[in-house]
Parts: structure tokens; C-alpha cells; sequence
């Protein structure tokens, strides 16, 4: 164990500048051989740009200092991160479908004879690596036909393969079922015991506590500290990690009662015949109903039914008391539905256009004569949201792509407000935000449900659902596994129905 | 500005060097290039490519192609001829040219946006079956009509100004109050940057794709007008080869992104300008037509690459 003692990987005093806005703050941390390091912090504290300083895809500021096996080295790309043993799993996996097994791992890197590629020599080498991880495929299978799970296990075989000694996984977890993470963690166990360095990025406090022998912590692009295993105490990590009591954070002002009573919205028997099945609810006019469950429990997929984004199977949809008939997202704007993405980027805004251009795109033609755009209107509304809702831009008709995460995030909302929907579906509405508008967009909420509006809010962080929820419903395997209201939402109460099989 | 210095550095250019080819030297009263009479040539040699560019503008907007337009064009030459010449409905030889480029383009469109195919795909067989369509339309023989009604508009002028030149003007000016003043455009703009987002937010998606492929058939429909009078005569074999590549050429050298949702209609009346100054400048600098190619091959790459590096300069 003597190995285990000393650091192997140092960065210190690392910092990370984009233009004017600093990521990363002289932030240190030290990992060592043969353990598993768990790097955690909200969404935007710095975890990612670190380890792409790690894996050479940022460069660090000049005052910045890495050592490997106490020798200062410069990581100036993702190839000399390859040359010093540094391997990192992304969360969305980089690999080629259409390659078999073997291609990909030895990707790169092909072992050639007299300039031809030498296949028999890499589906050999493959194989090896494969059967020390206990895989059940083979090296000629193509990877477009492998499980996410399997995925992973080649992107592994391929870290392993280039003798990767520093070995770093982000958030590997959301996309397994139970019995491929407990399969993971084995691995990553006889990994280290092999006496590999693992760094491992995850926002699930259980899942840190069953596997890492220590915790580093990050906030708003800064240092918080290390934990050793035996000080790993929820309280603690969570204080950490936002640097303030969690209960003042979430402010209720609107009745949880509110008009309880009349039913805005009743959905019944929703499902799509895949990954949804037979999901009834009911929201109340002003109230905050909270959808919770593990990633793939059908969340997003249920919302997108309703809003009518997807094509569903079964079910009824009232709204305050009429049945309507949603086939398209148009026929959900009409009737007064607005879905929020969960993913703003690819489905939700319109990055080259104008700020002004993104709020105004759902009542356009409302506000149009004769198909031509009221440019006075435009100019009225987007003044108005922008001061309601603080969104922080140059003007408003800068390109949204360059705006904050937050302000893209409000921006979106307020477009999906403008069209004074009487139904508001939230999907991830925090995700990729930074603490200060997070506290505007809850307070925001609030606001919205003070006004009547019926919400539905859909949340991987169960803080937030226990923050900000009257009721919740509670997910898993595409179907509605409980509810829980008032003093009975707590995390634990949400993880149990969750997880429980 | 875009590409407009480079249109006004080449024209300079040309004026230096069409003397050098004349007298020897580089004078700069003696170039050849800007004068009245030549100005008026070049864009009377741009319009039909400019209205070409102007359909193009749409569709690349949205992140398409159109592959077909030099084929619609002489489909619609070869209908606006037959028709002319039919006893009776001389003058209908304008609409049927029209009528035929937008039931095209919109056959384009509805397979685009029902069948969900790729428009390069889609685009590149309407390419090679609407050839097929001109030549059978004449039985593969030139048409010829001296009588032709619509005359004027590839030969007349209004006011000392060519109509050709008016008429490419004016579609520019109309697809700049689609592109701009109308939810449309927003629209057309909004399916090319994200069309994701755009179906959750409620838009028409098949509406949009519909549209502009319907109307870069339809302008194809009046090049083909254009054309046919400006000749006097259609070949549904020759007439507007490779025309959809200096399209294509004109609304990506005016700066329109080709993966859709940001360039505009003036960059693309520059673009278009600049392929007609350069043919016509080559052409005055006594330059032979192989070397044309050439040069004007790499003048679009070489403007393509000094936009983009401006750009990127500018971001950072």
C-alpha cells in the first residue's frame, strides 16, 4: 500500500478563462494510484472544464501546474494526455458505430505490417483486453450493436490498451440500469486494485459513498476540499457543494393549496406502447407537481406525449375540463400547453438568431398583419421579458448562442411565456444553470404558480423537487410508481420508489 | 459587408488590366471593364443567375439544396416556347413558364418534406429526369419562335434600363421582404437553424420546406422566361447546363452558411455579381476560356476562405 500513499497525479493553482468569464479558479487536486477519486459539484462548479484541462482539450492559464509522478508536465493536447497515460470516458461515448470492436480500440493507433493493417494482430490484442473485462462480445462485433453499457466497457478496453495509468469517467452511471452500474463498479474495483487512478464524476451522493475512498468538491469554478472516506458525510458533501444551508434556497411563496380543487389538467392512460405505459395525473390550477425517477424512467418521453412532441398510443388529455386533441406541438400551443426542453440547445432555441428573434418566435403570427412581422410589438415584448425576467445580454439582438447558459435558459422560458399557456411543463429547467439564475428561475416559478398557472416539473436533482414541489409523482420503468405530498416528499421517500424494483 | 469588397477590388482590377490587354499599358482611363455600356452587360449577364441564386438563397437557408434548377429552367423554356406557339394562347407563354417551374420545384418540396428524403438526393434525381422531361418536351430538336410575346423582357428596356435587370432587381427586393418583414422569413430562418426546435415550437415545418422549394422552382420557371427570351429559342438539352452550380456558387460566396439559418438575399445578389464580373472581366482581358475555369474555380474557394478567416478573426 505503499503505493497508495503518495500522489501520483498533482494539479494545482489550475485556472481557466474564457474572454472575460472565469471557470476556473486555482483549483488543486490530487490523486492517487490504486484509489478511486470522486470529483463532485453542481452542474457549471467547474468538474468538466477540469478534466478537459486533464484530457488536453482546454489549455490552462499560464500560472497553472500538473504533476505526474512528481514531474511538472505541459498536457498541450489530447495526444500528449495520451502519451502521459491520461484516458477519459465522456458521458456521451466517442467511439464509431460503424467500426467493429477491435477498429475501435485500437482507433488511432492501428498496428500496421508493411504499411497494411494488420487485423488478425488487433482483433488478437483485443481480445485479450476483452477477456480481462470480462466481456461477452467479441472483437469483430461492430459497436453500433452494442449496448451502452458494452459501449463503455470497449471505451475502457481502449484507455487500457494505450497503458492509461490516470483514468477518468464522467458520470458513467446515467445511462446503465442497475445491474450494468453494480457491473461497472466491479470493474472500476478490480480496476483499482490493479492499481489504476480513477477519477470518477457523479451526482449520485450513494453511488460516491458505496465506491470512492475519497471526494474532492468544487464550487462555482473554485477549491472546496477533500474528504477522506471516513469524513464523507451527506450533510458535509451537500454544504460543500453549495456553500449555503440547502433549505433557505427554495422559498415557497404561492399556497400549497392553492385552489386545489379545480383540476386544470387530467391526463389518463397515457402512453406511447414503448417506453411509456398508462400514466394518469392530475395538475391543479397553481400548483408545482414534481415528476421524479432515475434517467430513462420516461420522464422527457411522458412530457413529450402530452405536449404532443411524440405520437401517443393511448390515453386522454383534459384541460380545465375539455378533452382536447393534441397530435402536434402547434395543437399543444394552441390549446395552451408549453413544454420547456430539456435540452435548449438541440430542441429548444435558435442559436444564430436574436435574442429578440427567439422570444418573439411563438407569437409572431399573432401579433402579425397579413403575414408581415409587427416589428413594433416584437420590440415591446422583448423589452418587457428581458426586464421581467433579467436576462443579461449586450442587446437584444445579439446571437442567443452567445449568451450564459442562464440567460439561454431564461430567454426560452420567457418565448414559452409570451404564449400565455395555462399548462407549463418544465423539463430540467436548472440543468446547465448557474446558482444565481437558479434561484431567479425557482423564484420565477413561484411566481408563475402564485398566478393560477398549472406546473409540472420534471427534475433529475431531488433537491430541487423537494425544494420547490406541493406534490409529486415518482417514475420508473415508464410507469407512475407512487406519489408523495407535502411533509412525505423527502429524498429518501423519492429514491425508495425510484429504485425499488 | 461581406463580399463587397472583393466584388469592387475585382472590378478595379479589371478596369487596370482590360487596358494592359489593349493598349499595353495600365492605364486606368483606357480599361475597358467600367464603362456604361459594359456595366449594363455584366448585369444583364447576372440576371438570370442572380434569380436562379435568389430561389437557391431560400433553400440553402433552410439547409437544403436544389440541384435542379438548370433543368427546371429548361423544362420551363422549352413549355413557355411550345406554348407560345400554339394558335391561341400566344400569351400565355410567360405563365406556362412560371406554372411549370413551381409544380417542379413543389414536387421537389413535397418529397423533401412528406417523404423525408435528403434534398441532395431528391434534387439530384429531379436533376437528371426534369433534362430528360425538356428534351422530350421538343423532341430533343431546338424550338424556335420569332414571334415571341414575352420578347421584350429578355431584350427590351424600360426607361433606358434593361428588363432583365429589373426583373432580377425586383426578385431580390421581394425575397428580402420574405426573408425580413414576414413571419415566413422568420420562419424559413428558424427551420434552417434548429428544425427541431422549430416543429416543438410549433411551426409548419413541411409548410416552410414546401415553400421554398416551390419558389426556387418558380424563379427557375422565370430564368427559364428569361432565357427562352432572350434567345428567342429553347434546347432541352443545352439550355442552362450546370446553371444550378453558379447558383449554388453565388448564394455561398455572398456568405449564406450551407448548413442553413444565417446569410441573407443581398450577399447573394453580391455573389451572383461577382461570377458575372468575373466571366465578363476574363473574357475583356482577353484570357482563353480554359484559363476561365480555372481562375474563376479558385476565386470562389480563395473568397470563401478569406470570409471565413475575417470571421474568425472577428470572434475572438
Amino acid at each position: 500500500m505503499t503505493m497508495a500513499s503518495s500522489s501520483y497525479l498533482r494539479m494545482e493553482n489550475v485556472s481557466k478563462t474564457f474572454g472575460r468569464a472565469q471557470a476556473l479558479s486555482n483549483v488543486s487536486l490530487d490523486v492517487r494510484l490504486g484509489e478511486i477519486h470522486a470529483l463532485m459539484g453542481e452542474n457549471g462548479a467547474g468538474k468538466s472544464t477540469l478534466m478537459k484541462i486533464l484530457s488536453g482539450a482546454y489549455l490552462p492559464d499560464a500560472n497553472s501546474a500538473i504533476y505526474i509522478d512528481q514531474k511538472r508536465v505541459w498536457i498541450s493536447g489530447p495526444h500528449a494526455a495520451q502519451a502521459l497515460g491520461i484516458s477519459i470516458i465522456y458521458q456521451e461515448l466517442s467511439l464509431a458505430p460503424n467500426l467493429t470492436v477491435a477498429e475501435n480500440i485500437y482507433l488511432g493507433r492501428e498496428i500496421s505490417r508493411s504499411r497494411f493493417v494488420s487485423r488478425s494482430a488487433m482483433e488478437e490484442g483485443a481480445r485479450n483486453i476483452l477477456k480481462r473485462l470480462n466481456a461477452n462480445f467479441g472483437p469483430r462485433d461492430k459497436v453500433g450493436q452494442l449496448s451502452i453499457a458494452e459501449r463503455q466497457l470497449v471505451e475502457i478496453a481502449r484507455a487500457l490498451n494505450f497503458k492509461c495509468r490516470i483514468l477518468v469517467m464522467d458520470e458513467p452511471t446515467t445511462t446503465l440500469s442497475e445491474r450494468e452500474t453494480d457491473k461497472l463498479f466491479q470493474l472500476m474495483r478490480q480496476l483499482r486494485s490493479d492499481g489504476m487512478a480513477i477519477v470518477y464524476i457523479s451526482h449520485r451522493m450513494n453511488e460516491v459513498y458505496e465506491l470512492a475512498d475519497r471526494v474532492s468538491v468544487l464550487r462555482d469554478g473554485t477549491y472546496v476540499g477533500t474528504l477522506d472516506r471516513s469524513d464523507m458525510v451527506p450533510e458535509t458533501v451537500v454544504r460543500m457543494m453549495v456553500g449555503r444551508d440547502v433549505s433557505s434556497f427554495y422559498k415557497k411563496g404561492h399556497s400549497p393549496e392553492g385552489e386545489m380543487g379545480t383540476v386544470a389538467v387530467r391526463v389518463q392512460g397515457v402512453g406511447d406502447g414503448r417506453r411509456v405505459h398508462e400514466c394518469s395525473f392530475d395538475v391543479h390550477r397553481g400548483e408545482v407537481l414534481g415528476i421524479a425517477g432515475l434517467v430513462g424512467a420516461g420522464r422527457t418521453e411522458l412530457a413529450r406525449l402530452v405536449c404532443g412532441a411524440d405520437r401517443r398510443a393511448s390515453g386522454t388529455i383534459e384541460l380545465d375540463g375539455r378533452r382536447i386533441d393534441i397530435r402536434s406541438p402547434l395543437d399543444a400551443q394552441r390549446s395552451g400547453i408549453a413544454y420547456l426542453t430539456e435540452d435548449r440547445k438541440q430542441l429548444g432555441l435558435f442559436l444564430d438568431m436574436s435574442v429578440s428573434e427567439n422570444l418573439n418566435l411563438d407569437v409572431i403570427e399573432r401579433d402579425s398583419k397579413f403575414g408581415f412581422l409587427n416589428r413594433i410589438a416584437a420590440r415591446r415584448r422583448s423589452r418587457k421579458a428581458t426586464e421581467l425576467l433579467s436576462i443579461k445580454a449586450a442587446s437584444s439582438d445579439v446571437a442567443v448562442g452567445s449568451l450564459s447558459g442562464g440567460n439561454q435558459q431564461k430567454v426560452l422560458l420567457a418565448r414559452l411565456l409570451e404564449t400565455n399557456p395555462r399548462f407549463l411543463i418544465l423539463d430540467e429547467p436548472t440543468r446547465g444553470v448557474d446558482i444565481g439564475a437558479k434561484s431567479e428561475i425557482y423564484k420565477l416559478i413561484d411566481d408563475l404558480a402564485k398566478s393560477g398557472i398549472a406546473i409540472v416539473v420534471i427534475s433529475s436533482e431531488l433537491p430541487e423537487i423537494v425544494g420547490i414541489c406541493d406534490r409529486v409523482i415518482v417514475m420508473r420503468g415508464g410507469r407512475i410508481a407512487g406519489s408523495l405530498k407535502g411533509p412525505e416528499i423527502t429524498q429518501e421517500n423519492i429514491m425508495e420508489i425510484a429504485t425499488s424494483a | 459587408m461581406g463580399m463587397l469588397p472583393v466584388l469592387i477590388l475585382i472590378a478595379l482590377l479589371f478596369q487596370v488590366l482590360s487596358s494592359y490587354a489593349e493598349t499595353g499599358e495600365s492605364l486606368w482611363t483606357a480599361g475597358r471593364f467600367l464603362t456604361v455600356g459594359n456595366l449594363s452587360i455584366v448585369a444583364q449577364q447576372a440576371s438570370i443567375n442572380t434569380v436562379l441564386a435568389a430561389g437557391m438563397t431560400f433553400v440553402i437557408l433552410t439547409g437544403g439544396i436544389d440541384l435542379s434548377v438548370g433543368s427546371i429552367l429548361a423544362a420551363s423554356a422549352m413549355s413557355a416556347l411550345l406554348v407560345s406557339l400554339m394558335p391561341g394562347f400566344e400569351h400565355l407563354g410567360l405563365p406556362a413558364s412560371l406554372l411549370v417551374g413551381l409544380v417542379l420545384g413543389a414536387m421537389n418540396g413535397a418529397l423533401i418534406a412528406f417523404a423525408k428524403l435528403p434534398p441532395f438526393i431528391v434534387t439530384l434525381g429531379s436533376m437528371t429526369a426534369v433534362r430528360g422531361f425538356a428534351r422530350f418536351l421538343g423532341s430533343d430538336n431546338t424550338v424556335f419562335n420569332s414571334d415571341l410575346t414575352f420578347a421584350f423582357i429578355g431584350n427590351g428596356s424600360l426607361f433606358g434600363v434593361p428588363w432583365l435587370m429589373i426583373i432580377a432587381l425586383a426578385t431580390v427586393l421581394v425575397s428580402w421582404v420574405i426573408l425580413r418583414r414576414t413571419v415566413l422569413g422568420v420562419r424559413i430562418y428558424a427551420v434552417g437553424g434548429n428544425a427541431d426546435a422549430a416543429r416543438l415550437s410549433g411551426i409548419k415545418v413541411w409548410w416552410v420546406l414546401l415553400f421554398v422549394y416551390g419558389v426556387s422552382g418558380l424563379l427557375a420557371g422565370l430564368g427559364g422566361a428569361m432565357s427562352a427570351a432572350r434567345l428567342y429559342a429553347a434546347n432541352g438539352l443545352q439550355l442552362g447546363q450546370s446553371y444550378e452550380l453558379d447558383a449554388i456558387a453565388a448564394v455561398i460566396l455572398g456568405g449564406t452558411s450551407f448548413v442553413g439559418g444565417v446569410g441573407s438575399i443581398w450577399g447573394t445578389l453580391i455573389g451572383a455579381m461577382i461570377i458575372a464580373v468575373l466571366s465578363n472581366g476574363l473574357i475583356l482581358t482577353g484570357v482563353s476560356d480554359i484559363w476561365q475555369f480555372i481562375i474563376k474555380g479558385f476565386v470562389i474557394i480563395g473568397a470563401v476562405a478569406l470570409d471565413r478567416y475575417r470571421v474568425a478573426g472577428a470572434r475572438t
